[in-house]
């Protein structure tokens, strides 16, 4: 029995160094650790953005949030690899996957078709970081008032539903955006258009929190910009990382990154001190997620000049965005995942088309270069997945209602969402 | 017996404190309470939204006395928490009917002190 056991583990042993020595040679060490490296700072972005979030929140509620956040990355991680990761990226037709690598089967150790000089497996994990952090950006708009199982439910729909789809349009080989031309380095209109417009539909959906104005009623501004802190670091990986080498263009996508953030900062700043007379901690912080969401799908494609103007750029239009248009139409995004997420990743994508610099990627050339059709296709892209994100997140909350609640009761939400939904408190009153 | 509620600033805690010890009062209570004034409280603005009438933190003490306290204890805190400016706060005084120390059962004058 233990001689058999032996064999078996010798076959094993075996049929993976054959199997390792057919496809190691064009992995690079180099490029496979900074991938590695990036898809764990990315993940580091869904906890901070609970920090970020968090912070922002009446203190009876801050334990839904970290609750919610760290929920998404257990289910999607799970999602992602027994079929989410083949609907996104698996070969299919232009719109979706279809489930060749449904649970991982034939991606084996080598190298994938998205890149030849790292394994298929860390390109799978980096990816899975995306797919976790878009939801999880969603939360922002509902917080204070949704239940926990309908936000479950829903999570896992629009994982699928909604994010695997346009994942594919825009960044598998046989996706029709990607067919059109349409530049996205890092996730613009993936994950911030899409979020920020399914936060958009959610709030108008779910409604207004109770005896509150439209903005954050935050109970710990520290753990925001500590949240930011964590979001920025991460964010290296995320726009960097996406080169999926370590290479010149990671290096630009990491310059540019700092410099968007830093020059969106700095705009926030400004803006706010003439309009609302003070300088803040959380308009600061506000403004360097804005810059660093504008950046994304620019990251790869624009050189120093277009970065900061990028930053200076995205804070005005977002802080026009939540302090006027909000109140003008009364819908509660109450930490202004539309106003951030939505109308920054919109302002990204267009100038990306803008200020694309062929001598930076080959691949992308604005209308500054001479390129007016590259505006065109930006803008079709960003249309596209407005439009569906709105529909389909319209879609699933309507149908999930029927069967779930999803918003809870005015005393439940007098408690407060830590009580109500998980029997907690963060903060006692008495030890 | 008298129960003594005072509202102060609660920079001027410390300063109150010692005036009390100078004057032999060395038992209070000291409560963080949030309220406002005719001043109306703080501006809070998150993200141009504004919010206003926020409250302002106050310093709340409770200090239980004999008859005899009553004005040194008044004195105290006046003197140690009057800025002249809007916001110092209030004092009020509350009769007491009684007083019981829990360790020992002992009651009224005795307890107090």
């Amino acid at each position: 029995m233990k001689k058999l056991l032996l064999v078996v583990i010798a076959l094993f042993c075996m049929g993976s160094l054959l199997f390792a020595e057919e496809t190691v040679n064009t992995i690079n060490s180099g490029d496979t650790a900074w991938v590695l490296i990036s898809a764990a700072l990315v993940m580091l972005m869904t906890p901070g953005l609970a920090f970020f979030y968090g912070g922002m929140v009446k203190k009876k509620n801050i334990l839904s949030i970290l609750m919610q956040c760290f929920t998404i990355l257990a289910i999607v991680s799970v999602q992602w690899v027994l079929f989410g990761y083949s609907l996104s990226f698996g070969k299919g037709n232009g719109f979706i996957g279809f489930f060749e690598w449904a649970g991982l089967k034939n991606i084996g150790l080598g190298s994938g078709p998205y890149s030849d000089t790292i394994p298929h497996l860390i390109f799978i994990m980096f990816q899975a970081m995306f797919a976790i952090i878009t939801p999880a950006l969603i939360i922002g708009t509902f917080v204070e008032r949704m239940k926990f199982p309908f936000f479950i439910l829903f999570t896992i729909l629009w994982a699928t539903l909604i994010y695997d789809p346009i994942c594919h349009w825009v960044w598998a080989k046989d996706g029709w955006l990607a067919a059109k031309g349409a530049l996205d380095f890092a996730g613009g209109t993936v994950v911030h258009i899409n979020a920020g417009i399914s936060a958009l539909v959610m709030a108008l959906l779910i409604g207004k929190r109770k005896n509150t104005t439209l903005g954050p009623t935050p109970h710990n501004l520290a753990f925001t910009l500590l949240g930011t802190a964590l979001l920025w670091f991460g964010w290296f990986g995320f726009n960097a990382g996406s080169a999926l080498a370590a290479n010149g263009l990671a290096a630009n996508a990491f310059m540019v990154t700092n410099t968007a953030a830093s020059a969106a900062a700095l705009s926030w700043i400004i803006v706010e001190w003439i309009f609302a007379g003070k300088p803040t901690t959380l308009g600061m912080a506000t403004g360097a997620v804005a810059g660093l969401v504008a950046i994304t799908p620019a990251s790869g494609f624009v050189d120093i000049f277009g970065s900061i103007l990028i930053g200076l750029i995205v804070s005005p239009v977002c802080y026009f965005m939540i302090t006027i248009v909000k109140s003008m139409f009364k819908y509660d995004d109450a930490l202004d995942v539309f106003g951030v997420h939505g109308i920054g990743g919109i302002v990204g994508a267009l100038l990306t088309g803008v200020f694309a610099n062929p001598s930076i990627n080959g691949i992308g050339k604005g209308v500054l270069f001479g390129n007016l059709n590259q505006l065109w296709i930006q803008f079709l892209s960003i249309i596209a997945v407005i439009a569906y994100s709105a529909i389909g997140t319209f879609i699933i909350f309507k149908v999930l209602n029927v069967f779930v609640k999803a918003r809870v009761d005015e005393k439940e939400e007098a408690l407060g969402l830590d009580l109500s939904e998980h029997n907690e408190r963060a903060y006692t009153l008495i030890e | 017996m008298k129960l003594i509620i005072a509202i102060i600033q609660p920079h001027m805690l410390e300063n109150v404190k010692k005036e009390l010890y100078s004057r032999d009062v060395n038992l209070l209570s000291v409560n963080e309470v949030i309220g406002h004034g005719r001043q109306k409280g703080v501006t809070e603005m998150y993200r141009g939204h504004r919010e206003t009438g926020n409250m302002l933190r106050k310093i709340r003490l409770e200090i239980a006395v004999n008859d005899n306290f009553v004005k040194p204890t008044v004195e105290a805190i006046i003197t140690g928490a009057r800025t002249g400016e809007l916001g110092d706060g209030k004092i009020f005084i509350l009769p007491l009917e009684e007083c019981i120390r829990i360790r020992t059962g002992e009651t009224g004058r005795v307890a107090i002190g």
